[in-house]
């Protein structure tokens, strides 16, 4: 574990250099135990994919001694890797005309003008074609490491040995245009754009379910305008026209409503047997 | 609040106008960031001049003022950047309450210096609170006036003054905090990816303002690329040397992109993202940050963590000395 100081008022913990669960899983378990011990002067606890930071007053407690409560509770991440939680199914209109025309529109800044994203990703992944990388993105599924970037964000880490992730470069220059709810993937992680804006990440397809609603309209965003929270399961389901259709009309008729079930998460499980793991997951979500 | 007054109405919004308080602590875990004024000490003056609390929301005017006509009597004061406020044409006072009676028009002159004036009305700005602010975060369409920077046809509601405002108030001279073009940054973070002559040479050169600079971050060019570490890079970062594993960015954190364009994140920063970081500027300079003017030369100057501790001090005492003469 790496301690290092953001500043005077910012602790930044860095539990892994590389992206692994197990890094996350230490991430939010030390994140939980700092919350949980009520430090004075602690303000914000943020957890990440393979890191944390801690923004704190230090009016109220000295840096060095932050430090030393923090290193205390370094213990916490090591045990465990149990988590109750939920898994959401989210539809996807893969290669959707929105993000075909942003990704046209930006073709100088890719690695590759003359592919789309979704076949330069196929490609360099070894996937014979488009379909085969969908059914690989689609066929597993996701754990939220992160939640952020811009409000309700979320960082999704694909749920099958490191080997057979999917992996792409960012843009070699950020679009200045992503349309909201696109279906993302940088690095070995994938993102759900919350809002519409800049954005380096691949694109892959949109979803109709909205995971950020400032406004609080729609009904499953009530209570809170931000839909995901790290530790989330999210499994995509590929959709077409019709359905995408479908679902945006439900959404504007306050109808729309995620399927969303709780289960047991145990990191130690999924290591031993990811396959068996995801399925057992998979079963509950559509048990 | 119950016994609102009139509003204020936008004849023209100036380039990027804001509604903004001391921002929204407490959803940077979740991507909304904390937001508020970025000269939050301009914004304290402002409304203490008008006999607000603190924390009242007042309007964040970069670069070009707005036209607003005062529906309303009021009292307003103007602090932040030498934007000179006029009343139907009038030159007023900075730093100074001054009253505006119904129907007048407050316009501003050219910029003289700084970035962003804080414009406090007495009774502060009355758009709703939304998670504990009313801040304005234009990225997430969240808090302020609808969301978004003000546009012409605009109204405001103001709430009603908490006690007379002291007319003729002002701050003195040597209390008014100018911008400097020397922001103090801890190292840290992931310095270590850059070589320890880049490390020297970042605090060494003069950059300048670049002018994609904003509530989100200021970006700075003109200082000699930083050479990076060699390394394989680790399992999901990225094959660019300035990649991490897409981590939580502090407030006033310096990433370098590539290693070339040093990007300072601000109040509406993005909290989080895939960019190596060099350091942190220390809390008690974010406050000049938003007053730097594209263009303008400045440097990063090294400090350790008792000097930003001192620092610190020294902001905390020069704000008792605001409050004191505004009390």
């Amino acid at each position: 574990m790496r301690y290092t100081f953001g500043g005077d008022e910012h602790v930044f913990v860095e539990v892994d250099e590389a992206m692994s669960l197990d890094a996350f899983f230490r991430s939010l378990s030390i994140t939980n135990a700092v919350r949980d011990s009520r430090i004075r002067g602690v303000t914000e606890i943020c957890p990440a994919n393979a890191s944390f930071q801690i923004r704190f007053d230090p009016d109220l407690i000295a840096p060095d001694d932050l430090l030393g409560e923090l290193r205390r509770l370094e213990g916490a991440g090591a045990g465990g890797g149990e988590l109750r939680t939920r898994i959401i199914e989210m539809p996807v209109y893969y290669g959707d005309p929105w993000t075909h025309e942003t990704l046209m529109r930006f073709r100088e800044r890719h690695q590759d003008p003359t592919a789309t994203d979704l076949a330069y990703t196929a490609r360099i992944n070894g996937y014979p074609d488009v379909p085969a990388l969908v059914a690989a993105h689609a066929g597993s599924p996701w754990f939220v490491s992160m939640v952020g970037f811009v409000a309700g964000l979320p960082f999704l880490y694909q749920m099958v040995e490191p080997e057979r992730q999917i992996q792409a470069p960012k843009y070699l220059r950020p679009r200045t245009d992503t349309p909201k709810l696109t279906i993302g993937h940088g690095g070995c992680f994938g993102a759900i754009y919350s809002v519409r804006g800049a954005g380096g990440y691949q694109m892959f397809g949109i979803t109709p379910m909205p995971i950020y609603d400032p406004a609080q309209t729609i009904s499953y965003l009530r209570e809170f305008m931000i839909f995901f929270r790290p530790g989330d399961i999210v499994k995509f389901r590929p959709i077409g026209r019709e359905a995408y259709d479908a679902a945006v009309a439900e959404v504007e008729a306050g109808r729309f409503c995620p399927l969303i079930r709780e289960v047991d998460f145990s990191l130690p499980a999924f290591q031993a047997d990811p396959a068996g793991t995801n399925a057992a997951l998979l079963g509950v979500l559509h048990g | 609040m119950a016994d609102a007054r009139p509003p204020l109405e936008i004849a023209k919004p100036g380039l990027a106008t804001t509604v903004q308080d001391l921002g929204r602590p407490g959803y940077y875990h979740l991507g909304i960031p904390l937001s508020g004024a970025m000269d939050r000490e301009a914004l304290v003056a402002a409304n203490l001049l008008v006999g607000n609390h603190e924390g009242d929301a007042a309007l964040e005017a970069v670069f070009l003022g707005p036209e607003i006509r005062f529906a309303g009597d009021a009292t307003v004061a103007v602090t932040g950047a030498d934007l000179p406020p006029r009343l139907d044409g009038a030159e007023q006072p900075g730093w100074a309450a001054f009253p505006v009676r119904a129907g007048q028009v407050l316009s501003f002159g050219y910029l003289k210096a700084g970035a962003r004036a804080y414009i406090a009305v007495a009774g502060g700005l009355d758009v709703p609170v939304v998670l504990g602010s009313r801040s304005t975060y234009a990225l997430g369409a969240l808090g302020g006036h609808e969301g978004r920077a003000l546009r012409a046809g605009d109204r405001i509601g103001v709430g009603a003054p908490r006690r007379p405002p002291p007319a003729g108030a002002a701050l003195p001279d040597a209390l008014r905090r100018r911008a400097e073009p020397v922001l103090r940054v801890l190292p840290g973070l992931y310095d270590h990816r850059v070589t320890a002559e880049a490390r020297e040479r970042f605090f060494a050169d003069t950059w300048k303002v670049a002018p994609e600079a904003d509530r989100i971050g200021y970006r700075f060019r003109g200082g000699r690329p930083l050479d990076f570490v060699p390394r394989e890079p680790p399992f999901g970062a990225g094959s660019d040397p300035s990649n991490i594993v897409d981590s939580g960015y502090p407030y006033g954190s310096v990433q370098v992109p590539g290693g070339t364009e040093p990007i300072v994140l601000h109040r509406d920063a993005v909290s989080g993202g895939g960019y190596f970081m060099i350091g942190t500027v220390i809390a008690a300079d974010m406050d000049l940050i938003g007053q730097l003017q594209p263009h303008q030369p400045m440097r990063f100057a090294r400090v350790d963590m008792a000097q930003a501790l001192a620092a610190r001090r020294e902001s905390a005492e020069r704000l008792a000395r605001v409050r004191a003469a505004l009390a």
